[in-house]
């Protein structure tokens, strides 16, 4: 029997990699001294998009009959245990959560490193990752560990089967979309089409306060520290400028000749 | 002058318009080198050089088709390693960027992503936050790696000896770990790509249904536009997905953007804010999408797009 989430598999592990954000809706800002996000000031959530990977780990252990763990695995400041919380109260297993001073300011490379360190000391058939993260939208993460693990990289999945010890996914592509398949362990990223993500119930809420919870250091998960940081990253943020808000334009109300309003705007700016 | 690689997005040999502006760029930053990778890469090897490439590096290896992204980041690495490139430009789009993330791991260089500029310093200005802040941005270590969004430069012609160098590859099984079973086309042929278009008309929401999206479509093709939708239509399965513009969308850089009964989320704006030109049109007033359109028009797109449809053939005389 293969369902769309996969055969059975005698207990396989997951790891899901979140990340703590600003809220979009907020108003993210830069620091003025070392030109790094401002965490601190903001409203911040669980990655959008990651909540989508955490609903994927869910429904393939409900394909495997419950014959699955699934860990949660972020690296950020201490207040990052709050969107632990929520994907533990989703129904995830267990967390680790990487968190040190030396990270602060690490950009995607050294991230990489850092949990690409952390997954050394865990076992895993399959990491999956959020497409992008909407912080920094580079959309890379996936294939940075891929590259740093040398496991496969399946990543803009829309579709997940896993059959046995492979896993073939649709790969969402600029006019369709590509078949890619590999052996396990893999290294994979979803994008929003792929499912709908749960809401914690109120008993997942309970439960998740005593689920295991591991925190990490860099020394713990044998992270150099001068691999990692702001003062080490391969590349850096030299200047910054907050742009002004865009302005509104002209706001015009249609009185039947609408279209040829747009038109005619269209033909001062040299359009049409 | 150093070389400057520039990766080619190419579909069987014919090169996408950013290849030509990425060349463009690069004539600025040294001397640019095309490296032209996968099925129908010697095809795409002659037109380069119409854009300034002196040296045009070739690999058609089977695996460049029949694995994911793995064999390209070896290709590159290779030539990063024998030439020493003083960067490497890479188009700003999902395997673009993920040649990139990958080839950044293999030579030990920074990586830098969605580039709207590079000065000949090699400083990367991005445009991030939904475009409210522009950074400029370094690499510290290594051969600097960098991803540069479509329509940052305006491609023009300049002769380059396009002298063509066949590279051979070996790749490892880590770069042979994802397959590629299969490539299945689900867009509509014939308009110009998302991504690339210099005019962007999206539908949301406000469209009603699928048949409704052929009001946007008559309109696009006036234009010579691409058609993009919003997060409501393509879930409502109106529209394909991949045409679906903002945050989990693609990103679109146009000249002028018409977005169609679309309210303006900020999921949606991420993706189109920092185009040059806004046209909203909403039977909303306080749509908020008003708020960043250059132009607003305030009424039923049923009225409106096909009258501003007509207008268009008209003056096109
Ligand atoms: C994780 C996440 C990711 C997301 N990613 C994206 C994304 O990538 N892209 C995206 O677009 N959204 C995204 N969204 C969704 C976003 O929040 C909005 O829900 C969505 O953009 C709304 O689409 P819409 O503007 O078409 O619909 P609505 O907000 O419903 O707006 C429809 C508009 O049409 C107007 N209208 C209706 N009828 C007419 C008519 N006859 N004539 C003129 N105007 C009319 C209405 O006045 C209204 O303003 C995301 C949301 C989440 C949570
Ligand atoms: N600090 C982090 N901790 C955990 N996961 C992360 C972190 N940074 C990025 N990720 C994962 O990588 C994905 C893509 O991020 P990015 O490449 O930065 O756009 C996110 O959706 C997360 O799943």
């Amino acid at each position: 029997m293969q369902s769309a989430y996969g055969g059975r598999r005698t207990s396989m592990n997951i790891v899901v990699l979140v990340k703590q954000v600003p809220d979009t809706w907020a108003e993210r800002k830069l620091k003025a001294d070392d030109k790094t996000l401002d965490r601190a000031s903001v409203d911040v959530v669980m990655n959008e998009i990651d909540e989508y990977a955490v609903e994927e780990a869910l429904k393939l252990k409900e394909a495997a009959g419950g014959e699955a763990s699934v860990t949660i695995l972020t690296m950020g400041p201490d207040r990052a245990v709050e969107t632990i919380r929520k994907a533990l109260s989703m129904g995830a297993d267990k967390a680790v959560h990487l968190s040190d001073e030396a990270l602060a300011g690490s950009d995607a490379i050294q991230t990489s490193y850092a949990i690409a360190k952390v997954l050394d000391t865990l076992e895993y058939d399959l990491v999956i990752c959020g497409s992008e993260a909407t912080d920094s939208r580079m959309s890379v993460m996936a294939a940075l560990l891929a590259e740093r693990t040398g496991k496969p990289q399946l990543s803009g999945a829309r579709k997940v089967t896993v059959d046995g010890g492979n896993v073939k996914i649709e790969r969402q592509t600029d006019n369709g979309y590509d078949v890619v398949e590999a052996p396990l362990p893999a290294i994979l990223s979803v994008v929003e089409k792929i499912n709908e993500p749960r809401y914690p119930s109120f008993k997942g809420i309970m439960a998740a306060k005593s689920k295991p919870l591991t925190t990490l250091t860099t020394a713990d998960a044998g992270i150099e520290a001068d691999k990692v940081g702001l003062a080490n990253a391969p590349s850096q943020v030299v200047e910054f400028s907050n742009k002004p808000p865009r302005q509104a334009g002209q706001i015009v109300k249609d009185e039947g000749d609408g279209g040829a309003k747009v038109a005619d705007f269209l033909a001062s700016q040299k359009i049409i | 002058m150093a070389e400057v690689l520039v990766l080619v997005d190419h579909v069987d040999g014919a090169p996408k318009k950013v290849s030509y502006e990425l060349l463009t760029l690069a004539r600025t930053l040294g001397e640019p080198s095309a490296v032209v990778l996968g099925k129908g890469a010697s095809a795409a090897a002659e037109k380069v050089g119409a854009y300034g490439a002196e040296k045009v590096y070739v690999c058609e290896a089977e695996e460049l088709s029949s694995y994911l992204v793995g064999p390209h980041a070896s290709v590159l690495a290779k030539l990063v390693q024998e030439k020493s490139p003083a960067a490497v430009l890479l188009p700003s789009n999902a395997t673009g960027k993920e040649i990139g993330a990958r080839l950044a791991v293999k030579t030990g260089g920074g990586l830098l992503t969605d580039a709207v500029g590079v000065t000949p310093e090699l400083v990367a200005e991005q445009q991030i936050f939904g475009g409210a802040v522009t950074v400029q941005s370094k690499v510290q270590t290594g051969t600097p790696i960098i991803t540069v969004r479509p329509n940052s430069t305006p491609p023009t012609e300049q002769a380059g000896a396009g002298t063509v160098e066949q590279v051979t590859a070996e790749f490892s099984d880590a770069d042979k770990a994802s397959r590629l079973v299969e490539a299945v086309v689900e867009a509509k042929g014939g308009r110009p790509d998302l991504g690339e278009a210099s005019i962007v008309v999206s539908g949301g929401r406000g469209m009603g249904n699928a048949e409704n999206f052929s009001i946007v479509e008559k309109l696009a093709d006036t234009l010579g536009a691409a058609v993009g939708a919003s997060r409501a239509a393509t879930d409502a399965g109106w529209y394909p997905h991949q045409n679906q513009v903002g945050q989990t969308g693609r990103t679109v850089s146009p000249q002028l953007y018409i977005a169609v009964g679309i309210s303006g989320a900020i999921q949606h704006r991420a993706g189109m804010q920092t185009s040059k030109t806004i046209v909203a049109i909403n039977k909303d007033p306080e749509a908020p999408i008003f708020e960043l359109a250059d132009f607003g028009l305030v009424g039923d797109l049923f009225n409106v797009v096909p009258q501003l449809t007509e207008e268009i053939e008209k003056r096109k005389g």
